[in-house]
């Protein structure tokens, strides 16, 4: 797990929310949610009944019209909170990013060779600029020439310095971050307001938030339930004037309020926005909510083996002798040829070597050299002062390297080598002098934890596919050491792109994560592609996630978020539905009882009054908004399980709960109602 | 007894469902079966006379033919009511039918309704009677199992949806004119009379004179119950003795009605390649049929309370407007099963079945699901279960599924229509009718009953029934052109909204299963398609219910 950008609640993010759900009663903006319009829009008629009890004929009780109107408008108030709420943990987060996105003065190199002082914000794509220690990087750009460290915790909330050099991988800037040390010169490559600045902002902020498909397709049936649930109730009128059983025009609204799905219509877009706040904290920007929810339906992830299974270096695992060399002695002379070597494979022979009994003293060498690796020679070392040479290095080198100064190639080293490399990993021969005392087992090692995700990502019923450009003998040997369920070795760029085609084709979805230019046709072909914040400018245009912390596991959190995301969408939508049973045992009887006695008998929660009914569901209605804000905003708990279990268990909690919850709730507050003597 | 007589019907019925399921599967297979041997010449003939080209059809397409083709049929049906009387095959000389009625008569039994405004001996010609009523008999339950072919196609993932005309032929040759030949053979052995013969006149022992009414009578009655019509020969329909003279020829009646209805679960399971989704839709369908079934034998078994106060024995349950040769469990499971078929056919008087045992057969035709009338009824519950597949889909954390396609924006708003239409052509009128004089001049029983009687009415004609509550003075322009659009809306606005959804559906790629996938196959999915048939289709009238049935049943406690 990486750290996350927590943003803590503090008061004043409550204050704003309560300020911003009066201004969302405005009923331009309350339109776009028709659920809670159809609310508003009763509030409206209660309300005139309450001053003008006569206004659609026939006398009614302007009391209780009031307290139906003042119930409803805090229903409203409720779901505008919620929604207000989830904004603003984005505003807050955009306002610190936008802090960072000051006006800087940038220094742009003109056609001529000269240099001209200029605002950030005229700066064009295709411009060079240079930018020197101490300095923020102006805009999005290329490095062309020079190495920096560039310090990128405004983005990443990481405080240690990244390289950043031209060519490669790693010439990717972004602008607002800051040059440490050295002088880069830049290509930019966005114009103003569209860097990844700017768009992290307004995705953040949630200001041009589209509704993800899902979410549209909820929207729908939650509208025409709505609508059903107006026929009913308009036509509910003129069906029992016929019976004389007059209903006053307030109880039919609440009765309206408490059948339409308020509580998943005014939990909606929290939900939404909270969902894509998640992936935001976890430091992964994504570009569209449809790209989270998308991550929810994945089949099949694709990972690179380099850096995302295993560690990307080979390690030492295990010291092997050839001839009658013993081992102490492999182990010593290992150790000794890696002292001068600085690689993460150098110091984990000495590690290795120390694990398994060598003394330090063995690795003060004075008066001693380092021989670096060299490409021709294949081999690095050490040379004491009285002349021993020590060398370790491919198979081949070493025994060229022997034979030359007339040693004897040991009979067994060809097969053990051999066993090595079978078994996935990468031998290096030792010698010392011209005799060959044995060879170090690299191996590329699997990270903690990764078995276990993969179990986990099994039990929700995705697959892994190992990508890799290793033989297919080391490929197989990582593959079942991490428990991937596929792997492809030899892999070439194009490779998987292919991979990815061919499981689309089959109708799976897939995602992947890459860093690198090769990576960006795989990437936009990908249906989730998480791009690494470190990866090149390519490779995240392409992508439809970007990770700040470039960690490619991460990909795996990601599908769990976007799976929580449309768990609470039904979980909620479920619930809300299942409320409607009991509310219609309270409002029924209490409707009819005054016309049809009888109607007493189907109030089977024996609340006191026909009124103190009617309030105590629209009560219901209204509080189990708040009451769920939380559940909304964290989501739905998500363990990983195989679909029938998890469908059994959100059912007993959210389809039974939903029947049960409200018959109780509303019984409660019809005690308290008339404990207070309110009814 | 009562109750051994009842599962030994369901049980036949359930022994007969399999098979016949299996035979449609391959009866509308879109690949060349050993049936085509059977059938093929005569098929292949009717397709080179009237023009048909037998290729694979868009869903627009489909739609188009089955509009096309319904128009055709409603034409000509009016005309032949209103000109009836300049044409041959009157002795009776019975005129033209009025305008509106003729609109109500053609839509009612274009729509698979068979409600009848008019009175059946009076108000038709013979040639009205063959080439109006008869022949839309055949033509309409025929569309409803193409169009439920056609959704089920693009559910499972055929190569197509098929080809409207194919099916619709095909319905006729493989499926309705040789169980109509047998259902016909199988009721003359039980005494229907099948002649062309005139009406009899017998000397009863007082002396006087009776016109006895006969006619073909069996073989209108075999595919008025085999097509889900429900239009009687005589007006009192299956309670006439000769119409249903003996508690076999009423279990034969009842079987023929429910049989393409029952086995169409499980032509979509071998659609499906899975039995047991087959089986977890009629399941569903079984269970909800069954509770009804209880409620209303219960209801009418235990008498009325406000006859038995008044000194009426009521030992034998609510015998009021039954035939005593059928008894309380005999009609109970007739009415059960003339509703959830959205026949329509009686074998006893709804108007004066018991508040709740009226409100069962009130309550299958609004959920329109419960078997359904042929084709459509199967559409109708899986149009459900893509609604139960979008809840609780969500709920497992992915883009909901069914069979493999992924369940949309696209659907839910098509869905969204159809879920829609039935409550609005149902509540809408019905208020307007209790509301306005010209509604409420027919109503006979005024109070909670007056209710009943006009939702029914309107129930019935959104859900293709075509059974009446009766009791209502329904020939007038009101309920003429009312119920008339009512049953138009009710039948061909889910038909094209589920058409389309098949196009949509069929065009998807599948999505692989896999551990993460909603199971629709088991027990779970089953509830929770219960669950929302419920919830979304019943709750939504439980007000007016409560108005109607559930208040005279509180009153007369």
């Amino acid at each position: 797990m990486s750290r996350t950008r927590t943003v803590a609640l503090p008061k004043d993010l409550y204050q704003r929310a309560f300020v911003d759900s009066f201004k969302k009663l405005d009923p331009r903006v309350m339109m776009k949610n028709p659920v809670m319009f159809v609310v508003e829009v009763g509030f409206v008629i209660t309300l005139l009944l309450t001053f003008f009890p006569h206004l659609f004929g026939g006398a009614s009780d302007p009391f209780y019209n009031g307290v139906v109107s003042l119930i409803l408008f805090v229903t409203i108030l409720f779901a505008n909170f919620a929604e207000a709420l989830a904004e603003g943990r984005g505003k807050a987060q955009a306002e610190s990013l936008k802090k960072t996105k000051q006006d800087t003065k940038a220094r742009r190199l003109q056609k001529d060779g000269t240099i001209q002082m200029i605002s950030s914000t005229e700066l064009r794509k295709g411009d060079i600029v240079i930018v020197e220690t101490g300095e923020l990087i102006p805009s999005d750009g290329e490095i062309i020439e020079g190495v920096a460290s560039v310090d990128e915790s405004a983005i990443t909330g990481e405080s240690a310095p990244v390289i950043k050099e031209s060519g490669g991988d790693f010439s990717s800037v972004t602008g607002g971050t800051r040059v440490v040390s050295d002088r880069i010169r830049i290509r930019v490559t966005t114009d103003p307001g569209e860097s990844f600045l700017d768009r992290m902002i307004s995705l953040v902020e949630g200001a041009k938030r589209q509704k993800t498909p899902n979410e549209i397709a909820l929207n729908t049936l939650l509208v025409s339930l709505t609508l059903i649930f107006l026929i009913v109730c308009t036509t509910l009128l003129p069906i029992a004037t016929y019976v004389n059983a007059a209903i006053p025009i307030a109880t039919l609204i609440a009765l309206l309020v408490c059948l339409i799905p308020t509580t998943i219509g005014g939990l909606l877009s929290a939900i939404g926005i909270a969902g894509m706040d998640r992936v935001t904290q976890f430091n992964v920007i994504a570009m569209s909510g449809k790209a989270v929810e998308a991550s929810g339906d994945i089949n099949t992830i694709i990972l690179d083996k380099t850096g995302t299974i295993t560690h990307g270096n080979r390690m030492a695992a295990e010291f092997v002798t050839v001839g009658k060399t013993k081992q102490e002695d492999l182990n010593r002379a290992a150790a000794q040829s890696s002292v001068y070597d600085e690689t993460p494979e150098g110091r984990s022979v000495i590690e290795l070597a120390k694990k398994q009994g060598l003394a330090s003293s063995e690795l003060e060498l004075p008066h001693s050299e380092g021989v670096e690796f060299r490409a021709e020679t294949r081999m690095s070392g050490t040379n004491f002062a009285n002349g021993v040479q020590i060398r370790k290095g491919a198979v081949d080198a070493i025994k060229k390297h022997v034979s030359e100064q007339g040693g004897k190639i040991p009979s067994d080293l060809e097969e053990k080598a051999n066993r090595i490399a079978t078994a996935g990993g990468t031998p290096l021969a030792v010698a010392e002098g011209n005799s060959i005392l044995g060879l170090i087992y690299l191996k590329d090692t699997v990270k903690p934890g990764m078995r276990e995700r993969f179990e986990e990502l099994r039990r929700m019923g995705i697959r892994t596919v190992m990508c890799t450009g290793d033989n297919p003998l080391t490929a197989a040997t990582i593959a079942r050491e991490a428990g991937v369920d596929d792997f492809v070795a030899e892999a070439k760029p194009e490779d998987k792109i292919a991979l990815i085609r061919k499981e689309q084709a089959a109708g799976k979805l897939v995602a992947m994560t890459g860093d690198g230019t090769n990576d960006a046709p795989a990437l936009a072909q990908a249906d989730v592609g998480l791009a690494m914040n470190s990866g090149t400018v390519a490779a995240k245009e392409a992508a439809n996630m970007v990770d700040l912390d470039s960690d490619p596991t991460k990909i795996i959190e990601v599908v769990a978020i976007g799976k929580q995301l449309l768990m609470t969408h039904g979980a909620l939508t479920t619930f809300s539905i299942a409320n409607d049973v009991a509310k219609y045992f309270a409002i029924i009887p209490a409707m009819f009882m005054l016309a049809i006695p009888q109607m007493g008998a189907l109030n089977i929660m024996s609340l006191a009054t026909p009124q103190s009914a009617i309030l105590s569901a629209l009560i219901f209605n209204a509080i189990i908004i708040p009451i769920l804000i939380p559940l909304a905003m964290k989501g739905v708990k998500y363990t990983p399980m195989s679909a029938t279990k998890l469908l059994s268990r959100n059912l007993v909690i959210y389809g039974l709960g939903g029947i049960l919850v409200p018959f109780v709730g509303i019984k409660l507050i019809d005690l308290v109602l008339v404990a207070l003597n309110l009814v | 007894m009562d109750f051994l007589q009842i599962s030994l019907v369901l049980v036949v019925l359930l022994i007969l469902a399999i098979p016949m399921g299996r035979y449609l599967a391959l009866a509308f297979s879109l690949t060349t079966t050993r049936l085509d041997r059977v059938f093929g010449g005569v098929e292949n003939v009717i397709y080179k006379i009237s023009g048909i080209r037998v290729a694979d059809m868009t869903w627009k397409q489909y739609a188009a033919g089955v509009l096309m083709s319904n128009i055709a049929m409603v034409a000509i049906a009016y005309l032949l009511l209103r000109l009836q009387g300049f044409l041959p095959g009157n002795p009776n000389n019975i005129g033209a039918m009025e305008p509106l009625l003729s609109f109500n008569t053609a839509v009612s039994f274009l729509t698979n309704t068979n409600l009848q405004h008019y009175s059946g001996e009076s108000g038709l010609s013979y040639l009205s009677q063959m080439m109006v009523i008869i022949f839309l008999m055949f033509t309409t339950p025929a569309t409803g199992i193409a169009v439920a072919m056609a959704f089920m196609r693009g559910l499972t993932g055929q190569r197509s949806i098929g080809n409207f005309y194919v099916d619709l032929i095909r319905s006729h040759t493989r499926v309705l004119i040789p169980l109509a030949m047998i259902v016909t053979l199988l009721l003359v052995s039980q005494g229907v009379p099948q002649t062309m013969e005139p009406t009899a006149t017998a000397t009863t022992i007082s002396g006087t004179e009776q016109q006895i009414a006969r006619g073909p009578v069996a073989s209108l009655v075999s595919i008025k119950h085999l097509g889900t019509n429900g239009g009687g020969f005589f007006g009192v329909n299956s309670s006439h003795p000769f119409e249903n003279p003996t508690p076999l020829s009423n279990v034969i009646e009842i079987l023929s009605m429910f049989l393409i209805p029952a086995s169409l679960p499980f032509v979509f399971g071998f659609m499906a390649k899975s039995r047991k989704q087959g089986w977890v839709i009629f399941g569903a369908m079984g269970m909800m049929f069954l509770a009804f079934l209880i409620t209303a034998y219960t209801a009418e078994v235990n008498g009325n309370p406000a006859l038995e106060r008044a000194g009426l024995s009521q030992l034998m349950g609510s015998m009021e407007g039954k035939e005593v040769r059928f008894g309380i469990a005999q009609s109970a499971l007739f009415t059960a099963v003339t509703t959830a078929a959205t026949t329509g056919t009686v074998n006893n008087m709804h108007d004066t079945l018991t508040p709740l045992g009226g409100l069962v057969p009130l309550g299958e035709m609004m959920l329109n699901s419960v078997f359904g009338g042929d084709g459509v009824g199967t559409v109708n519950i899986l149009m459900y279960a893509i609604l139960a597949v979008f809840l609780a889909g969500l709920m497992v954390g992915r883009t909901p599924e069914f069979l493999g396609r992924k369940i949309e924006g696209r659907e839910m708003k098509l869905i969204a229509i159809a879920i829609l239409v039935h409550p609005l052509i149902i509540l809408a009128p019905t208020a307007i009718a209790l509301a306005t004089e010209m509604g409420t001049a027919g109503i006979s029983n005024p109070g909670f009953h007056g209710i009943s009687q006009v939702l029914y009415e309107f129930t019935s004609s959104a859900a293709n029934n075509g059974s009446g509550f009766e009791g209502l003075g329904d020939n007038t322009p009101f309920w003429n052109i009312s119920t008339g659009l009512v049953m138009l809306f009710g039948r061909y606005v889910s038909i094209i909204a589920m058409l389309a959804v098949a196009g949509s559906l069929i065009a998807k790629t599948p999505v692989p299963e896999t551990l993460g996938t909603l199971r629709t196959d088991n027990s779970v999915f089953l509830m929770i398609l219960i669950a929302t048939v419920v919830i979304v289709g019943a709750l939504t009238f439980l007000p007016v219910l409560a108005l109607g049935p559930i208040a005279e049943w509180l009153t007369i406690r």
